[in-house]
């Protein structure tokens, strides 16, 4: 790459430019650190200039998801297409073949070297100027890496010798691998159809946004693992505001009268300020979180934070519901090592459903205010998580009105936009004037949410 | 200017026993070209610390140490007046008029500096490392602000203090609170994540060289494997290590059910991973 100075400062600017519209936030200081090390690495190396180019503009670890996507697009491998018009048409067969091998040798440079052949050979599309691409699908449609797995697997325990402890952690290896292809695949496709529309517009759309700015009701099942992996700082992160917080609150304020009637033995002058002490209240947590089908990433989520902060607050009940409501609270606890089958563990062992599938608020809250009244008190902080699609029926406003009579705060979180609300048979705004409703569509807007709301 | 380029860098660490990823070389040369302090987070025991003394030990640089801790504050951080020594020349000096005693006793003899007004004072090459910066209260980044930018302490009674040479300056940081904005956009930001594993491979066979090869690769499989897994802490490039030591010492020339059975606990650290390896990797038989 030997690219005028002007191009790649321009690139840079694109670049800060994309990063900033998926929410990095990179001032001008940043970006000039950035081209003073674009200037010491020179380009000659790409990685080098991706690792310096994110120590400068970077701020924290996730935001690397969204910077090395970006990455690629502005600063390829290469740019225009490999096919020097000499080299034969790439034939399936043999591709997969050196595919294999390369797998089996764990061959980086090579696997992504086939990468860009197999998007070459088998991702274009179309004929006519305008309507043709590139597509990673059907690269990885037409290759079939995955069914490579026995072939890989078989021709390194030949090698290897087979046999032995390791043995047995091959096949997990090998999907890694074959997984490492599947990303350099999309990656070399989104780069050619970069070319082709425009840096500028293939960075904004083809990124996927950071784990916690992911929409829960839109959040795929890699992005919920990403998802959980977000809860564990958050919910330390949470958890020393919260103490911070109490810390300061347990100090209370001065109480003046105290502190007068303290300084009349010293001719009135407060030689020692009284504060007023805190009635130590015991903070207490209950959650009706809707884990119908429509939310289900949302809950999934919640759930998992509930549990990481389940040592912050006396008393934590979680209650799940469809259109029947139980109690989840033991589930959650006694499964706090295994994350991951929680929401199917609660489907599996709670009573959720009646005779019918679909939530229904109305009879759930009610049916909560029947059988577990003695859960909520003047202590109580409720929250309630779910969309209020309350698929038509009955919305039950009296039995919401009566829980906030009763509570101490009742908020209602609701994973859907704001300008949803009310549209279809969502009852949102009629709850929203019984108990206080926000908006919580992503990770970022729920720990906000939690840490501004949470009692002290 | 420590380092001449991103190889020399690699090369230089390596001499001292520091196997260096390119992203910690390529940032770790950028922090000197560009004057920067370096934010190195990641996972406890992939190496943050033992990065800046490797570049001290690299550079012949003085290593200055900050250990952050809830309450570290700017008498342990920055400097202090030495009160007994103070009072001790006040009360020496008891025939001398008011206005000899009183100039004398806030001036750089009666100055305790810590680490940061060490690591900026003087002319020798240092490396500044403060340690856990998660660790500390947040009033303390705003003391480590002044000094990360400028270079500069102010001390109200003497004035600013500004370093002649600049130190090379690393904070980590486990990321158990999350650092100011502020904090950040002075630094570098490095995040040394675990190793891969080619480079853990060499970098078990450099710290443990009586292992065999094939039994390393092994190790480093195993340990790659656990960490796919999840558990609550896994392994990190330390524990490799101390496996790594331990099956020498049990003499194990290959790895087994039972060898890795009995060696798990050196490895994972809460009974809940143990169980779920062990049923992971069809351990239950033995």
């Amino acid at each position: 790459m030997t690219a005028p100075s002007a191009d790649v400062a321009e690139r840079l600017t694109g670049l800060v430019g994309a990063l900033r519209s998926h929410g990095v936030r990179i001032g001008t200081g940043e970006t000039l650190d950035a081209a003073q090390a674009l200037e010491a690495l020179g380009l000659a190396d790409r990685e080098r200039l991706r690792e310096g180019l994110a120590a400068t503009l970077l701020h924290s670890t996730g935001q690397r998801r969204v910077f090395d996507p970006v990455f690629d697009v502005y600063f390829p491998r290469r740019v225009g297409m490999p096919s020097d018009s000499e080299a034969p048409p790439t034939d399936r067969e043999d591709l997969r073949s050196r595919l294999a091998a390369a797998l089996a040798a764990n061959d980086r440079a090579a696997i992504a070297q086939l990468a860009v052949e197999a998007v070459d050979g088998f991702g274009g599309y179309g004929s006519s100027p305008g309507s043709d691409g590139w597509s990673s699908y059907q690269t990885l449609d037409r290759l079939r890496p995955q069914t490579l797995m026995a072939r890989v697997r078989d021709s390194v325990r030949a090698q290897r010798g087979g046999a032995g402890f390791t043995d047995r952690l091959l096949e997990d290896e090998i999907r890694q691998r074959i997984e490492a292809f599947r990303a350099q695949v999309a990656t070399e496709a989104r780069r050619r159809v970069a070319e082709r529309r425009g840096r500028d517009e293939i960075a904004r759309r083809a990124v996927a946004p950071t784990a916690e700015r992911v929409d829960f009701l839109f959040a795929g099942r890699a992005q919920l693992a990403e998802l959980r992996r977000v809860v564990q700082p958050l919910a330390r992160k949470l958890a020393t505001r919260l103490a911070a917080r109490r810390r300061r609150a347990a100090r209370g304020t001065i109480d003046l009268r105290r502190t007068l009637r303290g300084s009349l033995s010293t001719g009135g002058v407060p030689m020692r300020p009284v504060l007023r002490r805190r009635r130590p209240v015991r903070p207490e947590l209950v959650l009706l979180c809707d884990v119908s089908g429509s939310v289900s990433g949302f809950s999934d989520f919640t759930m998992l934070l509930v549990q990481a902060l389940h040592d912050q607050f006396s008393k934590v009940r979680v209650f799940a519901f469809v259109n029947r409501i139980d109690e989840v609270t033991g589930l959650l606890v006694r499964g706090a090592a295994d994350a991951d089958g929680l929401s199917a563990r609660i489907r599996s062992e709670a009573t959720l459903t009646g005779w019918h599938d679909s939530s229904d608020y109305g009879v759930a809250l009610g049916e909560f205010d029947e059988r577990y009244a003695d859960a909520v008190g003047p202590r109580t902080t409720v929250f309630v998580l779910g969309d209020a699609r309350t698929n038509m029926s009955d919305p039950n406003l009296p039995a919401v009105r009566y829980l906030s009579e009763r509570a101490r705060r009742v908020y209602w979180l609701n994973p859907e936009q704001r300008s949803q609300w009310g549209t279809g048979d969502s009852a949102a705004p009629a709850y929203a004037e019984l108990v206080e409703m926000h908006e919580c569509r992503n990770a970022r807007q729920l720990g906000e949410l939690i840490a501004r709301l949470l009692p002290v | 200017m420590l380092f001449t380029s991103v190889d020399d860098v690699s090369a230089r660490l390596a001499e001292t026993g520091y196997l260096a990823s390119p992203a910690v070389a390529t940032t770790v040369f950028l922090a000197d070209r560009l004057g920067k302090p370096l934010l190195v987070e990641g996972p406890a025991g992939v190496g943050k610390t033992e990065l800046a003394k490797a570049v001290s030990e690299v550079a012949g640089a003085r290593l200055v140490r900050l250990q952050c801790y809830e309450g570290v504050d700017e008498s342990r951080a920055l400097y202090e007046w030495n009160h007994a020594k103070q009072l001790l020349r006040i009360s020496a000096g008891r025939d001398e008029t008011w206005d000899e005693a009183r100039t004398d006793i806030f001036s750089e003899e009666f100055l305790l500096a810590r680490p940061l007004l060490t690591a900026i004072r003087g002319n020798e090459p240092k490396v500044l490392l403060i340690d856990e910066t998660d660790k500390a209260d947040v009033e303390v980044e705003g003391l480590l602000l002044e000094v990360l930018s400028d270079f500069q302490v102010t001390v109200p009674e003497l004035g600013t203090i500004t370093a002649s040479s600049r130190p090379f300056v690393v904070l980590t940081s486990n990321a158990s609170r999350e650092l100011s904005e502020a904090l950040r956009r002075r630094c570098l930001f490095l995040h040394i994540g675990f190793p891969d594993e080619e480079l853990e491979r060499r970098i078990v066979r450099l710290k443990v060289p009586r292992l065999d090869e094939a039994l390393a690769e092994s190790v480093v499989r195993v340990v790659g494997a656990l960490r796919e897994m999840d558990l609550r802490k896994v392994p990190s490039v330390a524990e490799t290590i101390d496996w790594a030591r331990t099956l020498l010492a049990l003499g194990a020339d290959t790895l087994d059910e039972s060898v890795v059975h009995d060696s798990l606990g050196v490895l994972l650290k809460h009974q809940d991973d143990v169980l779920k390896a062990t049923a992971k990797l069809d351990l239950d038989a033995v």
